[in-house]
């Protein structure tokens, strides 16, 4: 992707390399002040605001979970496995991709941030930030635009 | 010996405190776990500890082997990070419960209500006073003598209302101990004159009454019979509670005894104007039947009954809440969390910043010190 498809208010931020999340793994970061926690799911890597609308639990402390879906009582459907994430306070649900709340989704939602797999290469010049750790140039890395 | 004089808290140390809390902060909500009944074993007889091995606790609930006959919505019906890092179940560990709770939120007054296992209800009433008892003194020993922001509930066997008076009575006069424990659902009607004995030596000892949702009492929590999912059985706490206070407002308990306090924990509380209303109108024409009634059923529910905030009704109109609470009263609402429960209120999230300061001010503390007399 290119650099100028990111806003100009935009930054961009390497929060982990590849290998630190594995598939259904997740993890904490902080990006523009914000807790932000970073989902691989199945390789694809996305990234929701930590806090939950509802009274502020961290996603990041909640467990994965599924959609169930029902035509109407009595039948049941368990679909997209490991794709949602659950507040470990009330149980609200978000979509991992999209950052939807499960119960309400036009209207209640945790941010979700644009997130990229970048090489190592690429990122040892332009305007990137990468405090926490240092960037190898053999290596592939989560960046999250915020 | 060394003496190491710890430094004060920091103002950032309590992140979790609101502002407007400054009459204190008061959860009147906490409920402390034992690892398992072995915690209480120091204060059982030979004879109670050998029966708990033997053939332990008997709800009245059949086919539940004494646990909730719902599933809950997570393990132990727990906050999924309420868990110690070192091990053990949610509210187990006192060190946890500061940094995490108390020391998080900055709570000055935190109130426990122990829950099963604590020998309610149990169909044996020996074993029930014998493990009532010791839940008490290890409630003291655990949690209220180590940490001073902590209040104890007297746990009694409210089935057993002579066993329970005893034991409020021997608890009387204890600062450590704040308010006498029953459940929301018990075997028959809690203003039944067999339960008096429970609310006299209540009344005599300062302490207030409180209702928390729950108890095994071996009826269905609907009066239709047992619903199919535990989002109904969350939902029943409001209509155990409802039975409760009609049963003791029509049954001229608080006729009896105009000191009694009574706290409603965790059943809600929208509904509680609508129940007075349904009295007064039935008791204008029925008056007749409850001659011991001297005044209108509403006005023992104003002058007698507390609630608590957790779990809040969350109406699309905060209007709305605004005018039960206000029918309720603004000095009759305590603020409760449920640690470590996964229907936890967070302090800073759970009163509605739209109420005014000196009303939330008043529900974060000011009404728990009245009520308690902290």
């Amino acid at each position: 992707m290119s650099q100028a498809a990111v806003p100009a208010a935009k930054r961009r931020y390497v929060v982990a390399a590849v290998g630190e999340i594995p598939p259904g793994g997740r993890k904490l970061v902080e990006v523009a002040g914000r807790k932000v926690v970073v989902f691989n799911l199945g390789g694809e890597f996305f990234a929701l605001g930590d806090r939950c609308p509802h009274q502020g639990g961290s996603l990041a402390a909640g467990c994965l979970t599924g959609e169930v879906s029902s035509p109407g009582p009595g039948e049941y459907r368990y679909a997209r496995r490991g794709e949602m994430i659950r507040c470990p306070w009330h149980y609200w649900e978000f979509d991992i991709r999209t950052g939807q709340s499960r119960f309400d989704p036009g209207r209640v939602r945790t941010r979700r941030y644009d997130t990229r797999v970048e090489p190592g290469a690429a990122l040892q010049d332009g305007p990137y930030r990468a405090e926490t750790f240092a960037v190898h140039v053999e290596s592939d890395y989560v960046v999250v635009d915020a | 010996m060394n003496v190491i004089q710890a430094p004060p808290p920091r103002a950032d140390a309590r992140p979790g405190r609101p502002a407007a809390a400054t009459l204190g902060l008061v959860d009147v909500d906490i409920h402390p776990r034992a690892h398992s009944h072995a915690d209480f074993k120091p204060w059982l007889s030979e004879r109670w500890w050998r029966y708990a091995q033997e053939y332990g606790p008997r709800a009245r609930h059949g086919f539940t082997g004494g646990q909730p006959p719902f599933p809950k919505a997570q393990p132990l019906a727990c906050r999924r990070d309420a868990w110690p890092p070192g091990g053990g179940t949610p509210a187990s560990d006192l060190g946890f419960l500061r940094s995490h709770h108390l020391d998080a939120h900055g709570i000055d007054i935190g109130v426990l209500n122990p829950l099963q296992p604590s020998g309610q209800g149990d169909r044996n009433n020996g074993f029930s006073a014998a493990l009532c008892h010791a839940v008490n003194e290890w409630q003291l020993e655990t949690w209220l003598r180590p940490e001073p922001r902590l209040r104890g509930s007297v746990v009694v066997p409210y089935e057993d209302a002579a066993a329970s008076a005893a034991e409020i009575r021997q608890r009387a006069g204890d600062p450590n101990f704040c308010q006498v424990l029953m459940m929301s659902r018990t075997a028959e009607p809690a203003g039944n004159p067999r339960y008096w004995p429970i609310y006299e030596a209540a009344a005599e000892a300062g302490l207030p009454v409180a209702f928390h949702a729950f108890g095994y009492s071996g009826w269905a929590m609907t009066n239709t019979g047992w619903p199919s999912f535990y989002i109904e059985e969350v939902s029943e706490h409001a209509t155990s509670c409802q039975n409760q206070v009609t049963s003791l407002v029509v049954e001229g308990v608080f006729e009896r005894l105009p000191t009694l306090k009574v706290v409603l924990i965790e059943c809600g509380f929208a509904w509680l104007p609508s129940v007075a209303w349904r009295l007064d109108r039935h008791w204008r024409h029925l008056k007749g039947e409850v001659p011991h009634l001297r005044r209108a059923p509403s006005e023992y529910i104003r002058d007698h009954i507390w609630v608590s905030t957790q779990p809040m009704e969350e109406p699309e109109v905060g209007r709305h809440l605004r005018d039960v609470m206000g029918w309720i009263g603004w000095d009759r609402i305590l603020f409760a969390t449920d640690y470590p429960h996964w229907d936890f209120d967070d302090p800073r999230a759970a009163v509605p910043g739209t109420l005014p300061e000196e009303v939330r001010r008043d529900i974060y503390g000011g009404n728990a010190r009245r009520v308690y007399g902290f």
